[in-house]
């Protein structure tokens, strides 16, 4: 499904990813970890299009097609989904109305008639019940004035919504109470299939025994340094970040 | 209404400036230029009683002494007020009883404007009544009106028909001495609208006039005057499109409106005049003077506005307090793209005691616009126990243009309240990307992030204009983002 190749990527002179590699294959959850200012968030943005990034080497090929050359609408039409760390608030906006706009445009651009009211509600009713909203923050505004918790929640809604192929989750679990993480992961579980694939950025193990994952890879200064299973995980979380940070000597770092 | 919203704007954030064509009608002109004898050839053309004349006559004289104001935050260069057509009718035999024996040009240009007159008739039960150049050419749904005592037609016609109703209030509000563009209106206005609603009548439609300027160098100078007697209720719309055109083009209109005890004038417009293009040339000069007073106990003026168009808009729907308990409310939406210039806002004079005021205005500017919040609030001595609350937000696409607030507040007692919020923001990154990230293209987010800001002025407008201007919103700013 999507194959990163040695990806550079920076703001202005300043390099953040220095030759990703990643394979990710549908039906399968990937965890990126790693610790504050490894790189991960912008792993997740360059991957959606965000334009502040400036690409220098490598290729990000989604469905055989060149990620990198299309726009960030595009990429989401195509089925690309970023959970936001940090969702926007748009004021005066009814965040039903912005979801059954992103959900028709999607539908256009897929050659399909737009939902009418009626079929747009009904996936409404479906989707919020799989998530557990309640349709009152549906009827307010964009984000404005949700809580931490509620607004990750909307995002979660959001993926239902548009049932991405691949899903990108960016410390989807930061700011959350236990409890509130488990509603994420549980309505994230229930959207797993074998033809959509989930990466997950997320500083904390916790998240992850909720979402388990079929693989874990350690960022670390722009780079995977270290991948495996679940169990690299909990190691990460029984010695810390610096195991890592000992483990790997990186020349440019000394 | 947001679902249908949603999918005119997706049709219309791609299209151009679509009203830009000139239709060819016969016009039967008065020669370029302003004096006595102008002023004389447009009252008798129109048949008028020798006190208009003279009402004319003595606005001119004073206009001649009155200086064009200069205080408003707008340039342009002067105007020649000899260089302008002060009267164009199209030709027309007796005035048409139906809306079948308008002018085949006529209609065909309603046609490409989207008001056909059949459609407005059948589907939306909104009387109409069309001003195209000077003269008013088309009016529907009289009669049910009629039978009701309402009287929606012409100014002109109400003037042969109801000259005391006229006679008694044209001026009250807006006296032809008041400033320099109300002066030259009272000179030479040429047609508008006139609206009584009789006592304890509650008007059943919404009434809707649309101008249009069209013959070349024609100024338009309206006169709308609305009367609702007292217990009575009248919503009033008033919609604009104009014709592309180099030249700039001034329009300088005078609405009065007038609400007697417990009655309540809802007033609404959608502006869309030609803005002049990318480069600041041309555009329709929209300097408007329009007033209404609460004249009785209890009742109640409310003025909407959404104002897209024109190069330069220069205007202050106000409002007279003067009965204890009334009430006046300003909604309004300024849109300002590429050259354009506006400076609108509104007074509330609070006369009367326990008399209310709000004011939301939402001002969005984008490309070298400048946009600016004018508004009074007065509280007189006598005006005890009044509030006032004024909401006014600015939206900035890019870093060119201007967003301006002049709030001007006055209190001449002690127990009144007056309030006055203000923020100012810009369409941020942030917003557009995670629009684009949702499958949004840039211009469609634009479009739904404005709407947002500015719903609370928006879901004052009657069904029949919100979605209208819903649209124009998106059309004004494409292209300023991205």
């Amino acid at each position: 499904m999507l194959t990163i190749k040695n990806l550079h990527a920076g703001i202005e002179t300043k390099k953040i990813l220095k030759g990703i590699d990643l394979e990710i294959k549908a039906g399968e959850v990937h965890a990126i970890m790693g610790p504050n200012g490894s790189g991960k968030s912008t792993l997740a943005s360059v991957l959606a299009g965000r334009e502040n990034y400036e690409i220098t080497e490598g290729s990000v090929t989604y469905f055989g097609k060149d990620l990198l050359e299309m726009s960030p609408e595009d990429r989401a039409r195509e089925g690309v989904f970023l959970a936001f760390q940090y969702p926007v608030e748009i004021p005066g906006l009814s965040t039903t109305n912005f979801i059954k706009t992103s959900v028709n445009e999607i539908r256009k651009y897929r050659g399909e008639e737009p939902l009418d009211a009626v079929g747009f509600l009904r996936l409404m009713k479906e989707k919020m019940a799989l998530v557990n909203i309640d349709q009152s923050l549906l009827s307010r505004p964009l984000n404005e004035g949700f809580s931490g918790g509620e607004k990750k929640r909307n995002e979660i809604f959001q993926m239902a919504m548009l049932q991405p192929k691949l899903a990108i989750m960016d410390e989807t679990d930061s700011g959350l109470d236990i409890d509130a993480i488990r509603i994420v992961a549980n309505s994230v579980n229930k959207l797993r299939n074998k033809d959509n694939a989930v990466l997950l950025v997320t500083h904390y193990q916790r998240l992850l025994d909720y979402i388990i994952p079929d693989f874990v890879h350690v960022m670390y200064n722009g780079r995977i340094v270290k991948s495996g299973s679940k169990e690299l995980a909990l190691e990460l979380e029984e010695k810390g970040y610096d195991f890592i940070k000992h483990e790997v000597s990186l020349p440019e770092e000394a | 209404m947001n679902d249908v919203l949603m999918s005119t704007i997706e049709q219309t954030v791609l299209s151009d400036y679509k009203y830009g064509f000139v239709s060819n009608i016969n016009a039967e002109e008065a020669p370029k230029g302003l004096n006595e004898d102008i002023i004389r050839f447009i009252s008798a053309k129109k048949q008028e009683p020798q006190w208009l004349l003279e009402w004319r006559l003595k606005a001119y004289r004073q206009w001649l002494k009155l200086e064009e104001p200069k205080w408003s935050n707008v340039t342009y260069p002067a105007i020649d007020f000899q260089d302008i057509i002060y009267y164009s009718a199209p030709k027309q035999r007796v005035g048409p009883n139906s809306i079948d024996e308008i002018d085949p040009e006529l209609k065909r240009t309603f046609d490409k404007l989207g008001i056909s007159l059949d459609e407005q008739k059948r589907l939306t039960g909104v009387a109409v009544d069309v001003v195209v150049d000077s003269v008013s050419v088309a009016t529907s749904f009289k009669e049910q009106l009629a039978d009701l005592g309402i009287i929606f037609c012409s100014i002109s016609e109400a003037i042969q028909k109801h000259p005391e109703l006229v006679r008694k209030y044209m001026g009250s509000i807006v006296p032809p001495t008041d400033n320099y563009f109300a002066a030259l209106n009272s000179a030479v206005f040429s047609d508008g609208s006139f609206c009584y609603i009789p006592k304890g009548i509650r008007c059943p439609m919404e009434l809707s006039t649309y101008f249009r300027i069209n013959a070349e160098n024609t100024g338009q100078f309206e006169r709308t005057l609305i009367i609702a007697e007292e217990g009575s209720y009248v919503s009033y719309l008033e919609g604009c499109t104009a014709p592309m055109r180099d030249e700039n083009q001034l329009h300088a209109a005078v609405v009065e409106l007038i609400a007697l005890d417990r009655a309540e004038i809802k007033y609404s417009t959608v502006q869309n005049w030609y803005p002049g293009d990318k480069n600041g040339n041309g555009g329709i000069y929209n300097f408007v003077t329009k007033r209404g007073i609460c004249q009785g106990v209890n009742s109640k003026i409310s003025w909407t506005q959404v104002e897209t168009g024109s190069a330069i808009t220069w205007k202050y729907p106000s409002v007279i307090l003067k009965g204890d308990n009334s009430i006046g409310e300003f909604y309004s939406v300024a849109v300002t793209n590429n050259h354009q210039q506006a400076d609108t806002g509104t007074k509330m004079m609070h006369l009367g005691k326990n008399t209310k005021s709000r004011i939301v205005s939402k001002g969005i500017s984008a490309g070298v616009s400048n946009n600016s919040y004018r508004g009074l609030v007065h509280v007189n001595k006598n005006a005890v126990n009044s509030r006032n609350f004024s909401q006014c937000d600015s939206l900035l696409l890019g870093d060119k243009c201007g967003a301006h607030t002049f709030p001007y507040i006055e209190v001449k007692n002690s127990s009144s309240v007056v309030e006055h919020e203000a923020t100012t923001s810009k369409i941020g990154e942030d917003q557009i990307f995670y629009c684009n990230q949702r499958g949004i293209d840039t211009e469609t987010a634009v479009a739904l992030i404005i709407n947002g800001f500015a719903k609370e002025v928006m879901n004052q407008l009657p069904m029949e204009f919100a979605v209208e201007a819903q649209k124009l919103l998106a059309i004004s700013l494409e292209g300023s983002v991205g």
